[in-house]
């Protein structure tokens, strides 16, 4: 059973959900990004989810596109961060996915990407623009180097669809909480409990929710119908401000522990 | 002489992966469907609208009225008499400049207005690099009523201003983009997210061949007229194929109308002409084809410009239009199969085309077409034409867009210049003038 199904077993055990986290990779460096990870992860992240930076991220809002301009800047590369997740490894266990675009997975070669990413420790790979429909050949290269697939279902995608997807899906089903690109969001959608009913009848593959998800009552709401939450903008913005400050190692970790309290059951 | 097996489907297990399936947008290992989930139901919607409209003579004879009543179809192909005896062979002008809104764009735009109507959007949104697309795409939301929004860098503002007030004349809201380069592709990127926040009542007019599936189909059939009707011209005038097809090429589309006709005529030679901007061994360009590698960008595999981390690189010309670091898949194909061959001219070559073409014919072509006339040049002066070639530019587009742009980087220089044709070595733009 890989780190990441594990992280969600254990969650539902106790009565919560998993809270993933996301943040870009050598956003504002790699040596930030190295160190802040198993604070996050103690703090009460139970999956990490590594943003890929891009030069042209389709799927992402201004807060995640700037954060990959400044890892970019920093000197962000493939080779670099998957060193900087093999650092990591060497003290702390926590599930790490990387999300990116499909280009820099290509231009690796899926084989090569798959196999050093598995080297380095990384537990999965999230292709934000790759459909089920070109997905074939990654899923073969992925899971023969035991890495999870992990893709995403939208609001618009019909049932059918959904079950093709959550097939290729390994790790856990990931759902777009509405519309749109990446950024935090005021209110959740409401139909937010009959997508989810509705993707539960096509698979019982653990489902987070993310997207538009920033505070501890969001992410309430979103466990109390869903297997996980995940958080990227709002620690983005956490970490453009404080860039590396010494204070970041204080407030990134608080603001994970209140989504961490927020993603028990009983606690609403 | 071989045939290219276009339009067949793929066979099992037979050379699968150098065959053309428009259905699913493949051209051989190129094409497809890279987008977020979230777009590809709206894509799959798009694919059953379109394939539906494709095989219904009802929605061809609208496209065809349309064509013809507004857009002044068909367009001229103008035997360009000076340019001619400066070619030492028969040189014909695709005259697509001569369309209303001025480029071959309406085309496209036309027949994606018509399939927007039959799917009953209300909302169209479009990106733009030298403005004419975006033009062309405001020009269709008035006719049908259509909100519209178009997606333009900061930069291309800047530079094809004329094309911005045109847009907003025509009741669209150009909304300019600052993220990265700042131009078309950059454009491309927010018109994307733009449809991936609206994608129910949202049609996104793409301007080019490139794109996912099935924008390099749609918008390569909704181009074809260009070359059905040149081919049709020059037989009729000269009783005879051409012998060479020249285009410029940015995404491509006006290239892939103009060879979509003569694919299957193996005499007939492609040329697609690229944008070298500053030069390919400076790494300011915009040539995809002829110094890029494989990749993926904008939801399509295809030649593109990117560094060894599958970053995307910026392109670099001093037409808007050409400004992209990716190519439509199709020529892609065309490229790898051979049976185009494609070519870059500097952003010095283009400028001093665009003059030569004024003064030889009168004609003002758009920064983006005088790539296609710029090559007709350099092949004449270094003898690689014959007295009886036969050759058809595309010439995709007018130049009044331009106007402001050549003139702040040439100057006083044009009025200085005597006679006719260009003094090439002092046509060349001023230090720094020519980048941005």
């Amino acid at each position: 059973m890989s780190r990441i199904t594990q992280a969600f077993k254990r969650a539902r055990e106790e009565n919560r959900g998993a809270l993933v986290v996301y943040l870009t990779a050598g956003d504002p460096n790699l040596a930030v990004t190295r160190e802040l990870v198993p604070v996050l992860a103690r703090a009460g992240a139970d999956v990490i989810e590594l943003g890929m930076p891009y030069s042209d991220p389709l799927a992402d809002g201004p807060t995640i596109q700037q954060a990959g301009q400044r890892a970019l800047a920093a000197g962000a590369t493939v080779a670099r961060i998957l060193d900087t997740v093999r650092a990591i490894r060497q003290s702390c266990q926590v599930p790490m996915l990387m999300m990116t675009c499909f280009n820099p997975v290509l231009r690796h070669g899926l084989e090569a990407f798959a196999a050093a990413a598995a080297k380095a420790g990384l537990d999965g790979v999230l292709i934000s623009d790759l459909p089920p429909e070109e997905a074939g050949p990654w899923t073969q290269a992925a899971w023969r180097h035991g890495l999870d697939t992990i893709f995403l279902v939208a609001p618009t995608t019909p049932p059918d669809r959904a079950r093709l997807i959550a097939d290729l899906t390994r790790g856990f089903v990931y759902a777009i909480s509405r519309p749109g690109v990446t950024g935090a969001r005021e209110d959740l959608p409401p139909d937010l409990p009959e997508l989810i009913g509705q993707l539960r009848q096509v698979t019982d593959k653990p489902i987070a929710v993310g997207f538009g998800i920033s505070t501890p009552q969001q992410v309430a709401t979103v466990c109390r119908v869903a297997d996980g939450a995940v958080v990227g903008s709002a620690l983005v913005e956490i970490i453009a401000d404080l860039g590396g400050a010494e204070d970041l190692f204080y407030v990134a970790p608080n603001f994970v522990s209140e989504l961490a309290r927020a993603t028990r059951r009983e606690h609403t | 002489m071989q045939r290219l097996r276009h339009r067949e489907p793929p066979r099992g297990g037979e050379r699968e992966d150098m065959s053309v399936d428009d259905r699913h947008g493949k051209f051989g290992r190129f094409g497809g469907q890279y987008v977020p989930e979230t777009l590809m139901p709206v894509l799959k919607e798009l694919e059953e609208a379109y394939f539906a409209a494709r095989g219904d003579p009802e929605f061809q004879r609208e496209f065809d009225w349309y064509l013809r009543e507004y857009a002044g179809r068909p367009s001229r192909l103008y035997l360009a008499q000076r340019l001619s005896e400066k070619a030492g062979c028969r040189v014909y002008l695709k005259r697509e400049d001569l369309n209303h809104t001025g480029a071959h764009k309406i085309n496209n735009t036309l027949g994606q207005a018509l399939l927007a109507r039959r799917m009953g959007k209300r909302r169209m949104i479009a990106e733009t690099g030298a403005g004419q697309h975006g033009v062309a795409t405001a020009t269709v939301a008035a006719l049908f009523g259509f909100e519209c929004v178009i997606y333009m860098g900061e930069e291309d503002i800047r530079r094809q201003a004329p094309n911005v007030f045109r847009m907003r004349l025509l009741g669209a809201e150009v909304r300019p983009v600052t993220s990265g380069t700042r131009t078309l592709k950059d454009a491309i990127n927010e018109a994307i997210r733009d449809w991936m926040t609206h994608p129910l009542d949202t049609f996104y007019c793409f301007g080019t061949v490139a794109g996912p599936h099935p924008f390099p189909v749609m918008v390569r059939d909704f181009q074809a007229v260009i070359g059905r009707e040149a081919r049709e011209q020059c037989l009729e005038l000269e009783g005879r194929l051409p012998t060479k097809l020249l285009a410029c090429v940015g995404g491509g589309s006006n290239a892939m109308g103009l060879f979509y006709a003569f694919l299957g005529d193996a005499e007939v030679e492609l040329i697609g002409v690229e944008a070298a901007g500053l030069g390919i061994e400076a790494g300011l360009h915009a040539a995809a084809l002829g110094a890029g590698t494989p990749g993926v960008i904008h939801g399509s595999a295809t030649y593109m410009l990117q560094d060894a981390d599958g970053q995307v690189l910026p392109a670099h010309s001093v037409a808007a239009g050409l400004d992209y670091p990716g190519v439509g898949p199709e020529h892609a194909w065309l490229k790898d199969m051979g049976r185009a061959r494609y070519v870059a001219v500097t952003d010095e070559e283009a400028l001093d085309a665009f003059v030569a073409l004024s003064r030889l014919e009168g004609i003002i072509p758009a920064l983006e077409s005088a790539h296609a006339i710029a090559y007709l040049l350099r092949m004449a002066a270094q003898g690689e034409l014959r007295p009886d070639d036969l050759v058809i530019i595309n010439l995709s587009g007018r130049g009044d867009k331009d106007v402001e742009e050549v003139s702040r980087l040439l100057g006083e220089r044009i009025t200085a210049m005597g006679g006719v044709g260009p003094a090439t070595s002092s046509l060349h733009p001023s230090p720094g003038g020519g980048s941005r």
